[in-house]
């Protein structure tokens, strides 16, 4: 068993006591809901007579279903504008503080909790969405959780959990030029599986993490789950304070921020803590890494051939011809050339502003690809202002994207966007299951924001770093 | 806890789980390939069992395809016989909700994605596993045998079936939940406020 890790700590503050099945009950210190796993949840208290424990540790947005263009009221889709009528009813009847499109600070619910401060080291957080893992790169205990369970914190603002095993994975060295953290995320997947995290909580650390902005850690963190891990998180640093010195909880609070500094720093994981595992990668040898198939495991480099089924082990072989022959792609050949019809930046992944500033700097100057449609949803209001006062919005329409409003979008085609027939999609998101756009033929192809980009403006799968960026949109 | 099913928030012991089986074969099949994400745009779990699988099931005519769900030797069905990582993605509780709607009371694999099978336990239904040699044998016997009776007793970690009993895995605290009903969470979860309280007052980061 693990000891004085991160993960350690934060679980035994939060611990209220063993339950008799053997799990352990967790005070949650922040429940984070959306509009699609909340309301069978808020019926079931309603059933039960229960009243919501703690509004005020409880947060809610919109965004799985929220239309990205016209979001008029009401919204054209009739089962849009119930899913958000009834989140707007539970979170009035309750108390629940609610960052809806018109306040300005609506967004994808893993972007919108760090940038307003309320996503701190040491919280354990929740949500019905198993990108929850997000909040991990703040040195958070973070998991996504089923309805069932959001019926437990709306009730008792506690959780049943079994505690994990830590595997520490250390991704040593500098990364190369153009090698983002999507790319170690998914070269961590690569190897370890996507069933490799199961009982796990992984712990991301060594240069090539720690050198990595809030934004990098949370592309990592947020991937967890597609390794199998319901939780990862980095140790907080300067990185992380300087983060949070800024943002809406602490900006005019220097006082209580140093207060709640110490707190931080005493939840770290000591220099002598003991793992279950350790891995180590080197971060040094990583490339701009694709997906040539259907789960998120199935990722080369994009200079590496598809492998050949029959060379996979065993158990991988069924699932890789399955995935070889919906993508169409053959074995031995590199996803160099694979021709894209749709190129998406969006997603609780890879929509933040950095995710953006870095393609733009490759779309600039250029134009997207005639047989492409190209598709960027900022990940929140705020980054979409933000890019705005860049004039990144300028260089994405000036070279023929689709600007639109945040949402989870065309991650999971729960609203208008979505793939059509068998169109082949470059996307920043993280999952290219088939179907999850939207499309049962729909063919995804994972990979970094500036890869989007690339893809976008050849209209293929295409080596980042063949394309020389554009100075002037500002790093 | 009372395991009659009748009281508030109680739930019933599932000490087993007793009826025919139904293989879906393949790894890594996610919750979206169990529920695609369309059918969730609804604000209850009714209704939703008819979609289980909806997109492995039907082709863009909406015509049936090659899929257990829609063989009629397996119809009546309620334990799925899976392979590995079942459930994985999502952390949708429409999967194991549209699941049960559609009849399974019990899910036998080689091994499960940890959301799914939490909420899988939040639901009263067993995820268990055995080896992959044995999750084949019995998929294969169950194709070639639709009606053999299948037994998955969670209590002693056994899948009976003809002549053949294997050795399954049932997570700890899984077992001890399902056996004593005390799968029903939020009543255990209520039970102590003035703990919780204790708890939430020693955490330098909440108010009161």
């Amino acid at each position: 068993m693990s000891e004085g890790t991160l993960y350690d700590k934060v679980w035994d503050r939060h611990k209220v006591r063993t339950l008799p099945n053997g799990q352990d009950q967790l005070f949650v210190g922040l429940h984070l809901i959306h509009e699609v796993t909340s309301p069978q949840a808020f019926g079931m208290l309603r059933e039960r007579d229960l009243e919501v424990a703690r509004p005020d540790l409880t947060h809610a947005t919109v965004d799985h279903i929220v239309p990205t263009d016209d979001q008029s009221r009401p919204y054209a889709d009739d089962a849009a504008e119930e899913m958000m009528a009834e989140l707007e009813e539970n979170v009035r009847d309750a108390g629940i503080e609610f960052e809806h499109p018109g306040t300005d600070d609506q967004g994808i619910v893993h972007v919108i909790g760090p940038e307003q401060g309320i996503t701190q080291p040491g919280k354990t957080i929740v949500c019905g969405d198993s990108h929850t893992s997000t909040h991990g790169a703040f040195g958070a205990l973070a998991f996504g959780i089923g309805t069932s369970q959001i019926r437990d914190v709306l009730a008792t603002q506690t959780v049943a959990m079994e505690k994990q095993k830590v595997r520490r994975i250390e991704v040593t060295g500098e990364l190369g030029e153009d090698v983002a953290a999507k790319d170690v995320i998914l070269t961590i997947i690569r190897r370890l599986g996507t069933d490799g995290g199961v009982g796990y909580v992984y712990e991301y650390a060594d240069e090539a993490v720690e050198s990595l902005g809030m934004e990098g850690r949370m592309s990592i963190c947020n991937m967890s789950i597609e390794g199998g891990a319901r939780a990862g998180y980095v140790n907080p640093d300067e990185t992380t304070y300087e983060w949070l010195r800024e943002t809406d909880e602490f900006r005019d609070d220097p006082e209580r921020f140093e207060r709640m500094k110490e707190y931080w720093e005493s939840i770290r994981s000591d220099e002598d803590a003991e793992y279950d595992d350790v891995v180590t990668i080197d971060g040094s040898a990583i490339e701009p890494v694709v997906t040539w198939g259907t789960t998120p495991g199935q990722g080369i480099g994009v200079t590496e051939p598809v492998p050949d089924p029959e060379e996979l082990p065993e158990d991988k072989r069924d699932t890789a011809r399955r995935a070889q022959e919906h993508m169409r792609v053959e074995p031995g050949e590199t996803m160099e050339g694979y021709d894209v019809d749709v190129a998406f930046l969006g997603s609780c992944t890879n929509a933040r502003l950095p995710d953006l500033r870095a393609a733009a700097r490759i779309v600039e100057g250029r134009e997207v690809h005639d047989d492409v449609r190209g598709l960027v949803v900022p990940g929140s209001q705020r980054v979409k202002a933000a890019a705005e006062a860049e004039g990144i919005d300028e260089v994405f329409r000036e070279a023929g994207f689709e600007w639109r409003g945040a949402g989870c979008s065309m991650c999971l085609g729960m609203n208008e966007d979505q793939l059509v027939g068998d169109e082949a999609c470059a996307s920043s998101s993280n999952r290219n299951f088939v179907g999850r756009q939207g499309s049962k033929d729909g063919r995804t192809v994972l990979m970094s924001p500036k890869m989007v980009a690339a893809a976008a403006v050849t209209g293929e799968v295409t080596d980042v770093r063949d394309l020389p960026e554009s100075e002037v949109v500002n790093a | 806890m009372s395991s009659d099913g009748d009281g508030e928030g109680a739930a019933p012991s599932v000490e087993s789980v007793t009826g025919t089986g139904i293989p879906v074969r393949g790894n890594d099949i996610d919750t979206d390939q169990i529920i695609p994400a369309r059918f969730m745009k609804v604000v209850t779990f009714e209704g939703l069992g008819e979609f289980a699988f909806f997109d492995q099931r039907y082709d863009e005519d909406d015509e049936p395809k090659d899929h257990s769900f829609n063989d009629e030797r397996f119809h009546g069905a309620n334990v799925l016989i899976v392979n590995a990582n079942f459930g994985c993605g999502s952390s949708r509780e429409h999967a194991p909700q549209a699941l049960k709607r559609w009849g399974i009371d019990a899910v036998v694999g080689e091994s499960f994605a940890e959301i799914f099978a939490g909420n899988c336990l939040a639901l009263g239904i067993p995820t268990v596993t055995a080896s992959p040699e044995a999750i084949g044998a019995l998929q294969a016997h169950v194709e070639e045998n639709p009606a053999t009776r299948i037994e998955v007793d969670v209590e002693r970690e056994t899948v009976r079936y003809g002549d053949t009993a294997v050795d399954t895995r049932v997570d700890t605290a899984q077992r001890e939940a399902l056996v004593e009903g005390n799968w029903d969470t939020t009543t255990l979860l209520g039970a102590n406020p003035d703990e919780v309280k204790e708890t939430a007052a020693s955490l330098p980061y909440v108010d009161g």
